[in-house]
């Protein structure tokens, strides 16, 4: 039997505990009891730390009961996607090549959110090493949307977002490469950000990526969000792409209303054939934030259309280096061979799934000499000109609205056939890798079939404050973020 | 008549910078500790770690570009250089490709015709790999081998890559080459140079073309000579192979080959067919490096004189010979001694000597080193004058030098205590003359006969009465004018 207090957000959680109305180890058991229970059908987590999570709860509620050193994380139970490194837990990045690797470090963001007294109950699933938009490419299991156990609850970071959605934690760590926090957010109707480029630390945070992959929060709520930000934000002297610049006070600041904001709608957004039911939903939020004062007006991003060519031909090239170090050598995964090629060749025959070996492919293609100015190049340039569209665009407004995800949450094995059409998920939300501005997806709708749409908010470089602050004010007037799913077949 | 051909080499420098700390993690760079104990997760490159660039190598990088003349890149940027191999953790070496922090150099190079100047193409940096020991099996190959074990404390150590143009003929120019660069390495502080424990390595590119021709012939390279001497007999043995094949009517096949120094020959290490496609590209996990002018000049203002300004100058301020002047500057802190000496004798010309000569045979004798002699410059000197104003001789001053380098005592005390004083007082010396004239009629009639050859022995005799302190300078000349009387 569900313990009501885990349908709570953690900012009403956190004045529970700091209420004494209940105490860490409580919450903590009980959310690993409710998890437990629900997880054959959701099947969120990879790995469930009890044990480690309970000490963790068990030191949270003595933090709690001096007073000293209590911020809204303390003694909250959150999950993390299990590609940021966790000491002593193993970290698998859902790849059987990672089955055995235990970190003898803690990414930055889980050191920080340890620092703040949070509890982690377990790693996340999603898709082999980042890389997919339903998290059926993970060596160990489907992850269900809890808002129909029949459909993919979107990815990478599809265990981070159905454990969120169906409260088996308060929040969770996710990692955003070209929508993996964005979109499984819409598809599981909850709130997801991608915090700019620099932002957040890397460290710890296993690299599919580097020039596009940032760490970020799942919230139910927008004010969660911003607490989780404030959080993991900072600059980290172990990661040189990390932004010197302060973090600001997100929970004041979302707060200011939305009265004169300047809302962009790009028309390249909305093409023709788009689900009508995504477009009828974000319109419809368009409308509610104009309604509270926003004005809205058309921008136009004549090269976003590239985007994703150039993103599949950037991610995988990086991909393929970053992932040139699983050779069977020092960790993970190790195939004997005759000698070490054939060593090599077996235990990444072995230790990666076909997802991940397509794009080593791709990457290395692309990389190749001869290859190199027609392919990484020209996606850099085409990189520079959609830069230089969402500086224009910022120009003239302070935040562009678009839809998260092309439609609601798709079956299982519906497009995983068809890679370009799985990949064709990425289509509104790489370009904000590519330029590494700060996405927020927010829910904004429901499908005829029940299942959640999400609302895009892109903002300027290091903004999180004003999409936040967007997203609050439309959050405050609907009611899409209390709903809560049914973790049912149909 | 067989074809003359004139070797076309370039080569390439790996030299070990000696910052405390690798080039991208916090861990030392000691050389010999136990395997694997000056390791982290970066330099191992476990998953999810991050490089952070280390300043102190890239100031040492720039004081090579510098005292190499090159071009300070404004600019630069950190590239990853694909590959497996088990000594590289993360199967990339992080290297720069198309904005190195140097380039466009050169390096004065003191050859017997004079000085040459050799082109620097680059000096880059990047961080060095592991090391493996391969066991059982065919030795030292890691396919045929039983098993091989990997010790990562050298990797990430930072290195810079010195690369020349193709301006070098010859195995001794290439030799001459690798000794300025070491020199100038060391006077500059930013490497200990040790090719024992492999802080400086060296590839060489090879090829041949007919003399008087333009266009260059197939290159070989020889990869990672670890010994000046080995580079040298590799070059060399490598021109000679390539001109036997060229005569034959053969073709170079352009590979990478190995010097074996068991058997002195280059062997195929591996054909171009097999040679990797790095698939560079800029490292994401690193920003780009921009260096100001005033950094780079607050570097530049730091460069001590280098070795070949600094032989310029000893052979115009002291009148040294140009040999003299190498192998006064070959070393820095000699050079240094030498001129703290230069300010206590009226002979820096006769300092030069001794330092060379006797003081060098000795310290080498007794194996020491500058710091350990029992004496100063300023008794050197002394001792230096004694023999220019010829208070003493030469033979004399051998003895009173012995007497310095063991006891440290000053040689005008030596000279004074054994009364070794050179006799230059012609009256006196006139005596001895004399004397023996007289006691030896049949060699004065020898030489008055024509045997002018004979005043030597005359010379000896009066020597050998003055129990070697006269000065024989003088003791030739009263001979002479005494016996032409």
């Amino acid at each position: 039997m569900k313990n009501e207090v885990l349908s709570k957000t953690i900012h009403e959680v956190s004045a529970d505990l700091k209420a004494k109305k209940v105490s860490s180890v409580e919450l903590t058991k009980a959310a690993l009891d409710h998890l437990e229970e629900i997880e054959p059908k959701v099947q969120s987590f990879i790995t469930i730390t009890r044990d480690e999570a309970l000490k963790r709860a068990a030191e949270a509620d003595q933090r709690l009961a001096s007073g000293k050193d209590v911020t809204p994380l303390t003694g909250v139970p959150l999950a993390i996607k299990d590609l940021l490194c966790t000491k002593g837990i193993r970290t698998t990045c859902a790849s059987r090549m990672l089955e055995t690797f235990v970190p003898p470090y803690n990414a930055t963001v889980v050191e920080k959110l340890y620092e703040a007294g949070a509890v982690s109950v377990g790693k996340t699933n999603m898709d082999e090493f980042a890389m997919g938009s339903s998290t059926e490419s993970s060596f160990y299991k489907k992850t269900r949307n809890p808002w129909n156990l029949n459909c993919v609850p979107g990815g990478s970071s599809g265990g981070s977002a159905a454990c969120v959605s169906s409260d088996q934690a308060f929040g969770s760590l996710g990692s955003d490469t070209g929508g993996s926090i964005r979109q499984p957010a819409a598809l599981c109707g909850i709130v997801g950000l991608k915090p700019t480029y620099g932002r957040v630390s890397r460290y710890g945070l296993i690299a599919f990526a580097s020039s596009l992959d940032q760490v970020g929060p799942f919230a139910k709520d927008v004010e969660d969000c911003g607490l989780l930000l404030g959080a993991i934000a900072g600059q980290d002297p172990k990661d040189s792409t990390s932004a010197d610049l302060p973090v600001p006070d997100y929970a004041a600041e979302m707060k200011k209303g939305v009265k004169g904001l300047r809302v962009g709608i790009p028309k390249e957004f909305f093409p023709a054939g788009l689900n009508q039911e995504v477009a009828d939903a974000v319109k419809k939020a368009i409308v509610e934030l104009e309604k509270q004062g926003a004005k809205v007006e058309e921008v136009s991003l004549p090269a976003s259309p590239y985007g994703l060519a150039a993103y599949y031909v950037l991610a995988p090239s990086e991909a393929s280096s970053n992932l040139a170090r699983y050779d069977g050598v020092r960790y993970g995964l190790r195939v004997p061979g005759e000698n070490i090629v054939e060593m090599y060749s077996k235990t990444r025959a072995a230790g990666f799934g076909p997802e991940v070996k397509r794009r080593i492919m791709l990457g290395t293609y692309a990389l190749s000499s001869g290859y190199y100015d027609a392919y990484y190049l020209k996606a850099l340039k085409v990189r520079r000109l959609i830069k230089q569209d969402y500086d224009k665009a910022f120009g003239k407004v302070d935040v562009i609205a678009t839809p998260t995800a092309p439609n609601p949450a798709f079956r299982f094995g519906e497009k995983t056939g068809d890679p370009l059409s799985m990949y064709l998920e990425d289509v509104f939300t790489v370009s904000i890798n590519i330029t590494g501005l700060p996405g927020l997806s927010v829910p904004c709708g429901m499908s005829e079939s029940g299942l959640p749409i999400g609302l895009q908010l892109i903002g300027k470089a290091f903004d999180e404050a004003t999409l936040l602050r967007t997203a609050y004010a439309y959050e405050q007037a609907t009611e899409w973020h209390k709903q809560k799913p049914a973790l049912k077949e149909s | 008549m067989p074809t003359e051909y004139e070797p076309v080499i370039g080569l390439e420098v790996h030299c070990e910078l000696k910052t405390a700390t690798k080039l991208f993690c916090g861990c030392r760079t000691t050389f010999g500790n136990e395997a694997n104990t000056q390791v982290c997760p970066v330099c191992l490159g476990l998953p999810g770690t991050l490089p952070v660039l280390n300043e102190k190598a890239v100031e040492y990088a720039v004081k090579i570009g510098l005292a190499l003349n090159c071009t300070i890149a404004q600019y630069a940027k950190m590239d990853r250089k694909n590959y497996y191999y088990p000594d590289l953790p993360k199967a990339y070496q992080i290297s720069q490709y198309d904005k190195p922090l140097n380039y466009g150099g050169y390096l004065e190079v003191p050859l017997k015709e004079g000085i040459k100047r050799i082109g620097v193409t680059r000096a880059h940096l990047e961080e060095d790999a592991g090391k493996l020991v391969h066991a059982g099996g065919k030795a030292g190959r890691l396919d045929s081998s039983d098993y091989s074990l990997a010790d990562y404390n050298r990797g990430g150590i930072p290195l810079v890559e010195i690369v020349s143009e193709p301006d070098i003929r010859s195995a001794d120019e290439a030799y001459a080459y690798l000794t300025e660069l070491k020199n100038i390495l060391l006077y500059i502080d930013v490497s200990d140079c040790n090719m024992e424990e492999g802080s400086l390595r060296c590839d060489a590119n090879v090829s041949i073309r007919p003399k008087g021709t333009e266009k260059f012939g197939t290159r070989t390279e020889i990869k990672n000579m670890n010994s000046f001497k080995f580079a040298k007999q590799a070059i060399e043995y490598e021109i000679k192979r390539q001109a036997a094949l060229l005569d034959k009517g053969e073709r170079v096949v352009q590979e990478s080959r190995l010097w074996d120094v068991t058997e002195n020959k280059t062997k195929t290490m591996r054909s171009k067919e097999e040679a990797h496609d790095y698939r560079y590209f800029p490292e994401p996990d690193l920003v780009p490096i921009i260096l100001s002018g005033d950094y780079v000049r607050k570097i530049k203002d730091q460069l001590p004189e280098l070795p070949g300004a600094k032989r310029a100058r000893f052979a115009s301020k002291y009148g040294l010979t140009a040999y003299d002047a190498g192998v006064l500057t070959a070393d820095q802190e000699l050079a240094h001694w030498f001129e703290e000496g230069a300010k206590h004798t009226k002979s820096p010309k006769g300092l030069a000597n001794w330092i060379m000569g006797d003081m060098a045979a000795k310290m080498k004798e007794q194996e020491k080193e500058l710091k350990d002699l029992e004496f100063d410059q300023k008794k050197l000197g002394e001792l230096v004058d004694l023999m220019e104003a010829g208070t003493i001789n030469s033979k004399q001053a051998k003895e009173v030098f012995a007497e310095m380098f063991d006891a440290g005592v000053s040689p005008a005390e030596v000279v004074k205590s054994r009364g070794l004083a050179q006799v230059s007082d012609p009256k006196a010396i006139e005596g001895a003359v004399d004397k023996v004239l007289s006691e030896n009629p049949n060699v004065v009639a020898d030489y008055k006969g024509g045997k002018q050859g004979v005043i030597g022995f005359l010379v000896g005799k009066v020597m050998q009465a003055s129990r070697g302190k006269a000065n024989p300078k003088l003791v030739n000349e009263i001979l002479k004018k005494k016996l032409d009387a």
